[in-house]
């Protein structure tokens, strides 16, 4: 039988795939440009049907705070906001780093700094892939460039975050939160249920058990010497994650002599931009990052010994060029370009700057 | 065939449902689909727009330099929009409150007195029918039959009685429409 297919934004397609992943709760506090997440979760009334909580936190530091305690529970549970949202979730984040809890947490992102804009902007990626709250962590961070990768990353963020108990996040902005495309849904999975909760997540607090110890959830640890060995397991785990989870897509990339390197909605524009290019003559192909956290280093570092130059084309001040240098040690020229403050540049725009680094 | 569609005017005249027809109208035919909306306070009376692609192929950029048809419902969008229209495309404007109409002449424009005669008939609501109407008269992306079956996804079944008043609205703006 043919899948169904759907036609939604991309926030309302993020609320579907939670409750077919079988998510035990979602917690939140409303906030454009995502608000339809919650929104489509109250419509949907999943309580009724998965059993799936939803529950209109009183902020956003509750609502992170919430799914820290479903996380200890060895629940699948979420959150989602915008940029300033995200910011008041960031301590949250970073004790789930330290307490190793798993959850899925969406930052359809907004124009900063501070209450800035609604439109969208990629000017959280530093403050995603380069921690936001304090420590020594990482955030397995993916980067949807439609509205069907809205749907297809809430079970792979999940799927991630429970494989190595670590909070992912998916990045997106109002682009791909706002549009409406076509989309497949998952089928629907039933949650877990408890007995798989002890069997899988055996760390979780859910009443102990007389044949084992107390389970203690808590990222603190007094003693220095323990705390050391804590950082080098996570800094294991996130060497493992570095190996094991990179995800990236090449468009006209085999023959290309330039690349464009840009993420989510950005990989879009920046489609077309090869598509315009490539009627001039102009061999650029299209590196897109799925997973920003971990990022493609070693395949960029490929392309640097064969092509010309870079362009990222990015809706910040130039974040991600910094990693793309890095990645390809400095061997080739790698411009930037972007637009700030909610403003998304057309592709001819973009045209423009990649004619300038062929030049 | 691709269509690339720019629906300007303000929050409250239909600009996003209007948008959201002629999109589920083009899924009825199988057709690739974009929608992307001006999305904020627009929707309290500022302006708005909605971007709209139609297409055989996959859709890479939903957002756009410039477009095959655009539809003017005010005159803040006919500053933005005119000088968007591809050469050889096409703009259509509402002539209620366009106080400098559009002068290029490499492309087509077309007027519809959808407002007034929408408000004349009693039915202003469906104001924004009128205008796809008028569009589909001058360039038949989708089948009436497809906008009918669009309009019964993106209207909720307590609407649904609507639906032939809509119809009625949409045969009136295939007769309104004139070229300039």
């Amino acid at each position: 039988m043919a899948e169904e297919v759907k036609f939604m934004k991309g926030n309302e397609a993020i609320a579907h795939a939670a409750i077919r992943y079988g998510a035990d709760g979602y917690f939140g506090y409303p906030i454009t440009p995502q608000s339809e997440i919650m929104e489509t979760l109250m419509d949907e009334r999943p309580w009724e049907t998965t059993g799936m909580v939803v529950l209109q936190a009183e902020s956003e530091v509750a609502a992170i705070n919430m799914v820290y305690g479903g996380a200890a529970c060895g629940k699948r549970v979420m959150t989602s906001s915008s940029s300033p949202g995200i910011s008041l979730k960031q301590e949250g984040i970073s004790y789930m780093a330290g307490a190793e809890l798993p959850a899925l947490i969406v930052n359809v992102s907004r124009g900063g700094p501070g209450l800035g804009t609604i439109q969208p902007s990629q000017a959280d990626y530093f403050q995603t892939v380069k921690g936001g709250g304090h420590g020594d962590y990482r955030l397995i961070t993916l980067a949807p460039n439609s509205v069907q990768e809205m749907a297809d990353h809430v079970a792979l963020g999940f799927d991630l975050a429970f494989k190595y108990n670590n909070p992912a996040m998916i990045l997106t902005d109002g682009v791909i939160g706002q549009m409406m495309e076509k989309v497949v849904l998952p089928p629907q999975r039933p949650r877990k249920t408890e007995e798989e909760i002890r069997r899988e997540q055996p760390w979780a607090t859910l009443g102990k058990t007389k044949d084992r110890k107390r389970n203690i959830i808590t990222s603190l640890e007094l003693d220095p010497s323990i705390m050391e060995e804590n950082n080098i397991r996570f800094q294991a785990k996130y060497r493992r994650i570095e190996e094991n989870e990179v995800l990236y897509e090449e468009t006209l990339c085999e023959d290309a002599e330039y690349l464009i390197v840009a993420f989510g909605s950005q990989a879009r524009i920046s489609q077309k931009v090869v598509e315009m290019a490539r009627e001039e003559g102009i061999k650029v192909g299209l590196f897109r990052p799925i997973t920003l956290w971990p990022f493609p280093k070693k395949q960029l570092f490929e392309y640097s010994k064969k092509i010309k130059g870079i362009l990222t084309v990015e809706l910040n001040a130039g974040q991600m060029v910094e990693d793309v240098r890095l990645a390809v040690e400095c061997r080739i020229p790698v411009e930037y370009y972007g637009r700030l403050g909610g403003i998304v540049p057309t592709p001819d725009e973009v045209l423009v700057e990649l004619k300038k680094l062929v030049k | 065939m691709k269509q690339e569609i720019i629906i300007a005017g303000f929050g409250g005249q239909g600009v996003l449902s209007m948008g959201k027809i002629l999109a589920y109208s083009g899924l009825s035919e199988d057709k690739e689909v974009t929608w992307f909306p001006s999305y904020g306070p627009e929707q309290r009376g500022g302006t708005a727009n909605v971007t709209v692609i139609l297409s055989d192929d996959k859709i890479s950029s939903p957002i756009l330099n410039a477009y095959d048809v655009a539809i003017i419902l005010n005159q803040p969008s006919m500053d933005k929009f005119e000088s968007k229209v591809k050469p050889g495309g096409i703009l259509i404007f509402d002539g209620y409150g366009i106080t400098k109409p559009p002068t290029r002449t490499d492309i087509r424009i077309f007027r519809i007195d959808a407002m007034n005669t929408a408000s004349n008939e009693g039915n202003s609501k469906a104001f924004n029918m009128y205008v796809l109407g008028g569009l589909l008269k001058i360039c038949p992306m989708v089948t009436l039959e497809s906008v009918m079956q669009g309009l019964k996804k993106s209207l909720p079944e307590r609407h649904h009685r609507l639906l032939p008043m809509n119809e009625t609205a949409i045969k009136r703006g295939m007769e309104l429409i004139e070229q300039l």
